[in-house]
């Protein structure tokens, strides 16, 4: 019981993009297809999971005073695996989120986690929350990307819903991606009151 | 188990550790990707090729490298590599591949990399296909222009720069071609093409 | 003449925070008040520079030459951490005013998206260069142009945030909300700019 609701916090009651606000960059970066949003929701998801569980295994080896610096080596070397990945069997996914894979490293939802819970909880509980805040990641992501990607061309994941020149390509374009995220977290103010 | 002191002793031995291994992790992993990287990165550009040339087997009989442009010449016309010559779109650019026929008509085009806002830079490989709205294919290359700029290719909606960037890139590709085809003629009478007009 | 364009560019066509998104977390979170923004500006400027130096001769002299490109990420956040503290020691020793004023914004610049992102895409050369090589030159005339287009969109956006802290805004609104549409608006209007490097590459006559 205790283990899914660590999951739910993640998803709903702390959801990274909505509520604790962190990762903007890539959430505002690469969300502008549905597509392009959950890739790297998922990457991103990639990263913490694995990092939150690593660790949850080697927090007692890691004396504090260095513990920053190990855990950076951690997160970079599991984000350089999977740029690698990336770039081999899944171009199409380099070629769409370019910059934004690497710099994963310096997404604070990464080393956030590590530091206020892998590095005090077990490897199981760890997993259970790098899973759940990627979901809700990828969750804000994918939706942020859905409602730009709508607005701007009037298709869901490349399904045209309505046709493309009543859409307004500047939701596609850098000032719909901060408008449209702001009108996204007043929507859930609103419903959390 | 008891977490370990911060000694420097201690300190020395865990970076160290955790380096090495990181660093053992990532050359693995360097070595086992490597091979599928190169072989897409190939893949892609012959794919490209056969794609703007519509033509599965087209067999390359010479490769030109002029800077930036990239000729592979075939029998049957050319598959161009180029950017925009004046590179005025909003960000780092875009790179496209032109197949050009004998007689200087666009075969077809691929995108191949687009660094301008996401959405614009993948609404350019469809616009300009056969059927779309800024149709080229088929028509001869050389004088594209928007109908903004008095031309008669529709731009991509609310993205006139990234359009007129694309144009310039297939003009120039025309025009590489043509030094190719016959050095001697000047390009700019040449590109005064009756069908143009 | 090409690096005054590099320069511009940099600044006002293709913001990093606005139009590039690298370093939002910053933009959003220390830009309550002028004062911290401008501070916030002038230590991300001073680091970024640095680092780009540092991370390109790394990935020349070292990386590169040693084949070793797939250790990049990794190289260059330990260097900019390290780089970060190392900055700290020294303000706090050479000059403890200067290190007041930009202490406390030092240890939030390592995971400063912008810092590792400018430094690779300087170390790719895959910025926009204007038609010159890219190299170490071109490489710091960009970082510190792209320093100077953050702090100016934070002292901005932080004016703005002055202004709305004294209006009344429907509850839903409040807080981050409000603050990201005005960012909309901001980049909206910096997309004004777009086209003026075109113009500006005329009238230098490149």
């Amino acid at each position: 019981m205790n283990q899914l609701k660590v999951l739910w916090n993640g998803i709903i009651k702390e959801n990274p993009t909505f509520v604790l606000l962190l990762g903007m960059c890539p959430t505002l970066g690469t969300t502008s297809s549905a597509l392009n949003g959950m890739s790297m929701g998922l990457a991103t998801m990639a990263v913490l999971i694995f990092s939150n569980l690593i660790i949850s295994l080697i927090k007692n080896l890691v004396p504090d005073m260095v513990r920053i610096p190990s855990f950076i080596v951690v997160i970079a070397s599991l984000v350089t695996i999977l740029q690698m990945c990336i770039k081999a069997f899944a171009p199409e996914i380099d070629k769409s989120l370019g910059l934004f894979i690497p710099l994963i490293v310096v997404n604070c939802i990464i080393l956030g986690r590590a530091e206020a819970f892998a590095a005090k909880n077990g490897p199981i509980s760890s997993v259970m929350d790098g899973i759940g805040m990627g979901l809700g990641f990828t969750l804000g992501l994918t939706l942020l990307g859905a409602v730009r990607e709508l607005l701007g061309t009037g298709k869901v994941f490349s399904l045209t819903i309505f046709p493309d020149s009543y859409g307004a390509l500047v939701f596609v374009l850098a000032p719909g991606a901060f408008i449209a995220l702001g009108f996204l977290i007043a929507i859930v103010n609103k419903l959390k009151n | 188990m008891k977490k370990l002191e911060s000694t420097w002793y201690n300190m020395a031995i865990v970076l160290t550790f955790i380096s090495v291994i990181a660093g053992a992790a990532l050359a693995y992993v360097n070595e086992i990707t490597k091979g599928p990287i190169a072989e897409i990165q190939q893949q892609n550009e012959a794919q490209a090729i056969k794609t703007v040339l519509c033509d599965d087997n087209a067999a390359i009989t010479d490769t030109i490298v002029n800077g930036d442009v990239t000729l592979y010449l075939t029998d049957n016309g050319a598959a161009v590599k180029t950017v925009d010559p004046k590179n005025e779109s909003f960000s780092g650019g875009l790179t496209i591949m032109v197949g050009l026929d004998k007689e200087f008509k666009v075969l077809g085009y691929t995108v191949i990399v687009s660094n301008e806002t996401p959405g614009l830079g993948a609404k350019a490989s469809e616009w300009f296909q056969k059927g779309g709205k800024g149709d080229i294919i088929g028509r001869v290359a050389g004088q594209f222009k928007t109908t903004k700029d008095g031309g008669d290719v529709d731009a991509i909606t609310a993205s006139t720069i990234t359009s007129r960037s694309f144009l310039r890139a297939v003009n120039n590709a025309y025009a590489e071609y043509a030094k190719v085809m016959s050095p001697e003629v000047d390009v700019q009478t040449a590109a005064t093409n009756p069908n143009n007009e | 003449m090409a690096y005054i364009l590099i320069f511009i560019t940099a600044i006002f066509v293709n913001n990093v925070v606005l139009s590039q998104f690298l370093g939002i977390c910053p933009f959003l979170g220390v830009s309550k008040k002028v004062e911290t923004a401008l501070g916030m500006g002038a230590a991300v400027a001073f680091v970024l520079t640095l680092a780009t130096i540092v991370t390109y001769l790394i990935q020349v002299y070292v990386l590169e030459a040693f084949g070793l490109e797939y250790l990049q990420t990794i190289a260059f956040i330990l260097i900019i951490a390290a780089l970060v503290q190392m900055v700290e020691i020294v303000l706090k020793k050479v000059s403890p005013s200067l290190y007041q004023a930009l202490g406390v914004f030092l240890p939030l610049i390592t995971t400063n998206c912008c810092i590792l992102g400018v430094a690779i895409l300087v170390a790719q050369g895959t910025y926009n260069t204007q038609g010159l090589e890219p190299n170490l030159l071109t490489g710091v005339v960009y970082a510190i142009a792209t320093a100077l287009g953050f702090a100016l969109a934070m002292v901005i956006f932080a004016g703005i945030r002055e202004h709305l802290s004294m209006m009344n805004i429907p509850r839903g609104m409040q807080g981050m909300a409000i603050a990201l549409v005005t960012a909309g608006l901001l980049a909206m209007a910096f997309m004004g700019f777009s086209g003026v490097d075109a113009g500006l590459a005329k009238a230098l006559g490149l």
